[in-house]
């Protein structure tokens, strides 16, 4: 399975018939078995871009491919999003089965899929909680079993850390980290915090200001898993490094044209 | 140099509750009232005292006249009320969700909306003849736009992000509305049914002092012909309870209902 970002671009006509162009010919693809991180200063249009490979938006130009994947009713794509969008009316596990309950599951296949995923992100004895009595870290969680239990052939996260405290964030790194290696999805994940993107990336995309372009592709070359200690190693220190100051100036400029 | 001890000057805004100021001053009023009664301050003609209306209620539900009236307003509230609750939440549904709906129904609602439904009710008595149904049906339009209104804003305001989701999940649309979109707009419905009911009981009075054989409205108005100002004065007390109840009611079918609403 491979996705192609085939030259892709959008621009948003407002109702005055002004248009703003968000996107601007981007154009990479996400592997098999791949994490692909996406950095950009504020309003680079990150979460167009994963709007439209989510199928939520439509391109004005280029499209999004698929390639190899599964001929069934599975949509091909599963989606965490930041503010978590759990169905507050849903348990913990009624959320998480929402998509095998769409795919015509029978009952105890549902709840056998949903303990398998359950286990993975540790959500055990949270079953019949709903959600608003869940902590964010917790919330997030069951938005990834979620997303998860579809079996999708990407997997889109939509700066699903950044609602989280600082010490939360760290954590939910090293667990996806571990996710990743137990199911090794093909992820894109977009996000504005760049050690965040080296930690967990196999390569970062770095996007422009508006109108977003692929500024840089970077390759991380960090062994695998990886875990805690990465964290102060040169090597990864270095990335960072590299990555802010592709950002920094666009960073800056943003910065500086807001009111 | 002064030293300021810092006190706390929110104060104010912490809530007090006075659970016997309430029903101290409630019952206060209930004694004054009885002692200007008894006392033939007011004669009984223009106000009788709690105690004779009490007494004249009590013996009104011991030979059934409360019941039969009660009986007679009550099942056409539920049959009126129910009507509209289903209808109003179907159109709003429709109109709230889909835009040709939307289109085409939203100049008809804002047209009859302002209308008084009192005011529609000689037209339906017209249409319908002098029984139930005018009655029925102008408490069916008095609840149906409180709840066509509130189920459409519900609609408009459910989380898009959560229709994403569901979208992102395998949902199409028709299993959008059904398991995204009604549960969301619960409590919109609650607060609808809450107005409603409210419009049921003002409407089923209106409808009731014109061409009725029973009902409490009906009770009301023949006991003021009369001069029974005790037994119209029971009419209202009837009134009073039967909101309190509905109140109760719905608050506690909402919590049964929307278990996931935080307290």
């Amino acid at each position: 399975m491979k996705v192609l970002i085939d030259h892709l671009s959008k621009t948003y006509i407002d109702r005055k018939g002004e248009s703003t162009e968000a996107l601007q010919d981007i154009h990479f693809a996400i592997e098999e078995n791949e994490f692909v991180a996406v950095v950009g200063p504020s309003g680079c249009g990150k979460t167009t871009l994963l709007n439209i490979i989510a199928g939520l938006l439509s391109t004005s130009s280029g499209q999004v491919i698929f390639e190899g994947v599964r001929r069934d009713s599975r949509p091909p794509a599963g989606i965490v999003f930041q503010e978590y969008a759990l169905f507050p009316w849903r348990t913990v596990l009624k959320n998480i089965v929402y998509g095998l309950e769409e795919r015509g599951l029978k009952r105890d296949e549902q709840l056998e899929i949903a303990q398998h995923y359950i286990g993975m992100v540790g959500l055990q004895g949270f079953e019949g909680k709903y959600p608003h009595q869940l902590s964010g870290g917790m919330k997030q969680r069951v938005a990834i079993a979620r997303a998860l239990v579809n079996d999708p052939s990407l997997l889109l996260m939509d700066e699903p850390f950044s609602a989280l405290d600082a010490q939360t964030r760290i954590l939910m790194q090293y667990e996806l980290s571990r996710i990743w290696e137990e199911t090794k999805k093909s992820i894109l994940y977009i996000t504005h915090h760049i050690a965040e993107a080296v930690f967990l990336g196999d390569r970062v995309v770095i996007l422009s200001r508006r109108p977003g372009r692929v500024l840089d592709i970077v390759p991380i070359d960090l062994p695998r898993p990886r875990a805690e200690h990465l964290t102060t190693e040169k090597k990864y220190l270095e990335y960072v490094d590299l990555i802010w100051g592709h950002i920094k100036d666009q960073a800056k400029e943003v910065l500086e044209e807001r009111p | 140099m002064e030293r300021v001890i810092v006190e706390d000057k929110a104060a104010f805004l912490k809530k007090k509750e006075h659970p016997w100021l309430s029903v101290g001053a409630f019952i206060l009023i209930l004694l004054l009232w009885e002692m200007v009664s008894q006392l033939g301050w007011i004669p009984p003609l223009f106000l009788p005292a709690p105690s004779a209306i009490l007494l004249e209620g009590w013996t009104m539900v011991k030979t059934g006249l409360i019941l039969k009236h009660l009986f007679a307003s009550l099942s056409r509230i539920l049959l009126g009320f129910s009507i509209a609750c289903i209808v109003g939440i179907a159109v709003g549904v429709l109109i709230g969700f889909f835009h040709i709906p939307e289109a085409i129904g939203n100049p008809f609602i804002a047209a009859t909306f302002p209308i008084p439904k009192i005011a529609i009710l000689p037209l339906l008595i017209l249409w319908l003849g002098i029984g139930e149904p005018p009655k029925v049906a102008v408490i069916a339009l008095g609840v149906f736009f409180p709840m066509v209104i509130n189920v459409y804003t519900g609609v408009k305001n459910v989380d898009p992000l959560l229709i994403k989701a569901a979208l992102s999940l395998g949902s199409n649309r028709r299993r959008i509305v059904r398991k995204v979109i009604l549960p969301s707009i619960l409590p919109m419905i609650f607060a609808g049914m809450k107005l409603g009911i409210g419009i049921a009981l003002l409407l089923v009075v209106a409808s009731e002092l014109v061409a009725a054989d029973a009902g409490i409205g009906f009770m009301i108005l023949t006991a003021a012909d009369l001069m029974q100002t005790k037994k119209l004065m029971v009419g209202l007390v009837v009134l009073s309870l039967l909101g309190i109840f509905f109140n109760w009611l719905f608050q506690k079918l909402e919590h049964l209902f929307i278990p996931w609403k935080q307290p």
